[in-house]
């Protein structure tokens, strides 16, 4: 299952006798309907969400990102970035 | 075929006379390593005669050369002493003459590992991926600097990134990460590790030697503190788990570490065998993928990068589609390196660390505050 919000694979974990699914990339966790209830019944200490429900997905999707990845991509492109990214890119 | 064809060209050229030529300038730079409890004032006087050995070395290499010195019979005007320097850093210094480079490694370098990995580098079974050595000098003395000498490959120009190979980078990547180690036959000693990780743990000691006190530093050693032992350096890679094979890797990817050779419209291949080694071969997908990580490197660009990288079989990820259990942690310690030799130069260099800088910077901060991961059962 990949996930809904950054597309990154779902791993299962079981957490007294639920599944959670939780995403490798965003650590977003995805609930089954029913589990949140059932977590909530087991007073567990859980107080995350689940990651919001699934929007329209970007026509070419985006390619997967780590978690701590950028909000957002680009969008400065001024000469001065340029060359100090230019000078990253050929550096150890 | 051709590297290896080329290869034997060079060596059948290699006279006695030249080989004499190459060990008596390699000596110089040996001598000159030798004598390095050197006061900080004559640093520079040293390194400019380490230059003037290399071009030396290079020139000899490049040419019939007269022994102990005199103008270059091919170049004429150029005499030995001529040299153009391509690097000149404490763990790598580069001179050019004409058709060949000569390279003094950083003190220190461990002999036997340094003589494995030129062989990996001459070795058949990496016709295509690795530029070959030339014929290297004697070793010298065990705690000079060793040399080496390479045929010169046109690099990536610096001015146009956009028109960088990252192709072909990629492919060359999948090809070096495919080789089997145990096919390597005939190496002087046992593969060394791959040395990303220690690069990372020594690009730490330069931000402690440097910008200890930056505010910016205690981001990144908590970024550093959260990766594991393996990636810092500090134990060996786990033989399961998220590394999923050990493979013979570059260990230093940037866009410096390729040329065309033969020039100026040979294939690329890929130069700097120093931190080559066994390891995880997601460490040479780590780079590029914390460029992107941080916002730096445009999406489309490392889509095109890791989608040849798995076109072509590399066993680095998994999946196209989600790299990222594979690379999550080599790419956040190579943030982790950036950001710290980041706020390492702008510290020398008495600035601010700037806007890109910054936005690794930012990845560091990102990091060291992730949420933790569901560890406590193994996920299904």
């Amino acid at each position: 299952m990949q996930c809904p919000k950054c597309h990154a694979a779902m791993h299962t974990y079981n957490r007294n006798s639920v599944q959670i699914e939780q995403c490798s990339g965003c650590r977003g966790i995805f609930l089954d309907y029913g589990e949140l209830e059932a977590l909530t019944r087991l007073e567990s200490q859980w107080a995350q969400q689940a990651p919001p429900a699934p929007q329209a997905y970007p026509a070419a999707p985006a390619p997967a990102a780590p978690a701590w990845g950028a909000p957002h991509h680009g969008g400065h492109h001024g000469h001065h970035r340029q060359r100090s990214f230019g000078r990253m890119l050929f550096s150890s | 075929m051709r590297r290896t064809a080329a290869f034997g060209r060079s060596a059948g050229e290699l006279t006695g006379h030249r080989a004499f030529a190459l060990g008596r300038a390699a000596d110089r730079v040996h001598a000159l390593a030798a004598s390095r409890a050197t006061p900080p004032d004559t640093l520079h006087d040293v390194t400019a005669s380490v230059v003037r050995a290399l071009a030396a070395v290079a020139r000899d290499a490049a040419h019939l050369s007269t022994p102990g010195g005199g103008p270059c019979q091919a170049c004429g005007a150029l005499s030995a002493r001529d040299g153009e320097t391509l690097a000149n850093r404490p763990d790598g210094t580069v001179v050019r003459h004409g058709s060949a480079v000569a390279k003094a490694h950083a003190p220190g370098t461990d002999p036997v590992a340094h003589r494995t990995r030129l062989a990996v580098a001459a070795h058949p079974a990496l016709a295509g991926v690795l530029l070959p050595p030339l014929p290297h000098p004697p070793d010298g003395p065990a705690q000079a600097r060793p040399v080496s000498a390479w045929p010169y490959g046109a690099p990536v120009d610096p001015g146009d990134p956009d028109a960088a190979p990252w192709e072909d980078a990629a492919v060359l990547l999948a090809r070096l990460h495919r080789i089997a180690p145990a096919g390597l036959t005939g190496l002087p000693g046992p593969l060394p590790p791959m040395r990303g990780p220690a690069k990372a743990a020594a690009a730490m000691a330069r931000l402690e030697a440097a910008a200890a006190d930056h505010p910016a530093a205690p981001d990144v050693r908590r970024a550093w503190a959260r990766l594991p032992a393996w990636a810092r350096g500090q134990s060996p890679p786990p033989a399961h788990g998220r590394v999923r094979r050990s493979a013979l890797c570059h260990g230093d990817l940037h866009l410096g570490q390729l040329v065309r050779h033969p020039t100026p419209d040979g294939p690329w291949l890929l130069i700097d065998v120093d931190d080559l080694g066994l390891g995880d071969p997601a460490w040479d997908l780590a780079r590029p993928a914390a460029w992107f990580a941080a916002g730096l490197l445009p999406p489309e660009i490392w889509q095109r990068f890791l989608g040849a990288y798995t076109a072509a079989n590399g066993p680095a990820v998994t999946r196209a589609d989600d790299p990222w259990p594979q690379l999550d942690v080599p790419a956040k310690a190579l943030t982790v390196q950036t950001a710290a030799l980041a706020l390492a130069k702008s510290a020398a260099e008495g600035r601010q660390p700037d806007e890109v800088e910054r936005a690794v910077l930012e990845a560091c901060t990102r990091i060291g505050t992730q949420p933790p991961e569901l560890e406590f059962e193994t996920p299904s």
